[in-house]
């Protein structure tokens, strides 16, 4: 390992635990966060004469602790600095603290952190932006490039955040099970928006925006780890490794996007993907499920097929439907209707969105799922007219390049393709 | 004589290398592996998959399945089963089967990323 190197990685994969006790300690984000800071300035002082010390998280907790409580002292009253004899003897002392902290305060510690950055005031941007910030250690710089704005725009929108969420006083006591549940629901759907903000990145900008879902599926592990018998967060750690493992797959060389039917599958990472399939089996074990679960089951479906005629589209369809139930909503629908398309042909899945058309009519996909299934009906004229509507609503020039080659298909063959249902 | 090599590190900090990290500690064990191979010395090296994919299963009876890696002190580790299964379910059947020959203590399951089977001249 280079001469930082190991140190860098130890800060951070300490910081949600050292941020998160410093924040239970001090009260205040801005002084938890400075704490820290002067911590890891420290370390990056002491370490490489000394060694890492055997339990990063609780040296950086202490001494940062120390170095708050000086910053206290000194802003409070200009007095002359005690002579910190805490910090004279690190050795005994991180023992100490090392004992204290078993483990049962700082599963808290760090769910509460990642609490305060997803308050429901805050938009989801700014949500993740916080997380990212906050919890994960990102510099502002790399957050703004991750999101395509400048550097100094995402410091604002940062510096905004953060008084909004000192304003809402987040309670400092150990949460009750049922606030503990709710705050954890609140952390996943969190985290899967930064999957999301990383995964919806268009095929120029995909590479920029990858470290967000990398970033995504270490706080999921992460909480994973601290709460392992939650059926949902298998899930949503499932959902989102399977995901992440088709990245290299999902764009060709100009960065249009390739369906899943049409990807490469030998480039899908397998070791993201057998890491997925282990969390769904254990989640199913406990036959609670949720919307996590299934997608990920959707998603796992879709990885265990070594070809794509391989996949099993009747399991995907049931699936679809039991989502449908637990979160129902028009996109959903939509999905299920490509499943269906498989199953049981494209004028049984036209039938299904048909009804959708007054909620999606501003929704790129539906038009596109609207041209294709119409083109398998050979009723091209409609399938052009859903697909230059597509285009209108498209969010990417990926998106719009997508569609476009539905369409030159169309120019190019009076009469599409003969297998109906793929 | 045989013996078997156990790694343990800081799960969080491995998790938290680069990629490009990643691959150059893998290059740089590789050697090492490579030279042992040579010497037809190598028998089966794993790597396995994170602790959050592990499932415990306790020989009590009747046997309890907790989620997450094996947690407890104050047993030792003494050996270890490497099994091909279809799923977690079958993993479990067969560790429950181990179980009710030899009772007591217990098993973590992990399923296993990388498997290299080795070939050791016994």
């Amino acid at each position: 390992m280079t001469d930082t190197a190991w140190i860098d990685a130890a800060l951070t994969s300490a910081r949600p635990q050292a941020v998160g006790a410093l924040l239970r300690y001090f009260r205040n984000l801005d002084a938890a966060e400075e704490a820290y800071q002067n911590a890891c300035l420290r370390a990056l002082k002491t370490w490489p004469q000394n060694g890492p010390p055997r339990d990063a998280a609780s040296w950086l907790i202490m001494v940062g602790r120390n170095a708050g409580i000086d910053e206290v002292r000194r802003t409070r009253k200009q007095e002359a600095l005690p002579e910190d004899e805490a910090i004279s003897d690190l050795d005994d002392a991180e023992e100490e603290i090392a004992e204290r902290l078993d483990g049962s305060h700082y599963r808290d510690d760090i769910l509460r952190l990642l609490f305060i950055c997803c308050h429901p005031d805050l938009p989801a941007t700014q949500q993740i932006a916080m997380a990212l910030r906050i919890v994960s250690g990102l510099t502002v710089k790399q957050i703004a490039r991750a999101f395509l704005v400048s550097e100094a725009a995402m410091e604002q929108r940062i510096t905004r955040a953060k008084a909004r969420v000192a304003e809402a006083k987040v309670p400092f006591e150990t949460p009750g099970a049922v606030e503990r549940s709710e705050r954890l629901v609140s952390v996943a759907a969190m985290i899967y928006l930064i999957f999301n903000e990383g995964y919806s990145a268009s095929g120029d900008t995909a590479e920029i925006r990858a470290p967000l879902c990398e970033e995504a599926i270490r706080l999921s592990r992460l909480l994973l780890r601290l709460f392992q018998s939650e059926p949902e967060i298998m899930g949503l750690t499932a959902l989102l490794l399977l995901q992440h493992a088709r990245a290299a797959a999902r764009f060709d060389a100009d960065g249009a996007v390739i369906l899943l039917e049409d990807q490469d599958r030998s480039l899908w990472n397998k070791a993201l993907i057998a890491e997925g399939l282990a969390l769904i089996d254990k989640a199913m074990r406990h036959r609670r499920s949720g919307p996590y679960q299934v997608q990920a089951a959707i998603s796992a479906l879709h990885a265990r097929a070594e070809k794509p005629e391989d996949t099993d589209w009747a399991q995907i369809d049931l699936l679809y439907g039991a989502l449908e139930v637990m979160q129902p909503s028009p996109v959903v629908t939509l999905n299920r209707a490509v499943a269906v398309s498989k199953v049981r042909g494209p004028q049984a899945a036209l039938d299904m969105i048909e009804p959708l058309a007054p909620r999606l009519s501003n929704y790129f996909h539906y038009f596109g799922v609207r041209g294709a299934f119409l083109m398998q009906l050979n009723r091209n004229d409609e399938a052009r007219t859903a697909f230059d509507r597509a285009i209108a609503l498209a969010n990417t020039s990926a998106e719009a390049a997508h569609i476009r080659m539905h369409l030159d298909r169309l120019m190019r063959d009076s009469k599409p393709p003969a297998k109906a249902a793929k | 004589m045989l013996y078997a090599i156990l790694c343990y590190h800081d799960e969080d900090l491995v998790g938290s290398w680069s990629k490009e990290h990643d691959a150059e500690v893998m290059k740089k064990l590789a050697v090492v592996q490579d030279k042992l191979t040579k010497q037809g010395r190598l028998g089966p090296v794993a790597r396995l998959l994170p602790t959050t994919a592990a499932t415990t299963l306790r020989k009590d009876d009747p046997p309890l399945v907790i989620d997450g890696p094996f947690a407890e002190t104050k047993e030792q580790l003494l050996g270890f089963y490497i099994v091909d299964c279809k799923n977690l379910d079958e993993a479990l059947d067969v560790a429950k089967d181990l179980g009710a020959a030899n009772p007591g203590g217990a098993y973590e399951i992990r399923p296993v990323g990388v498997l290299n089977p080795g070939s050791v001249a016994t």
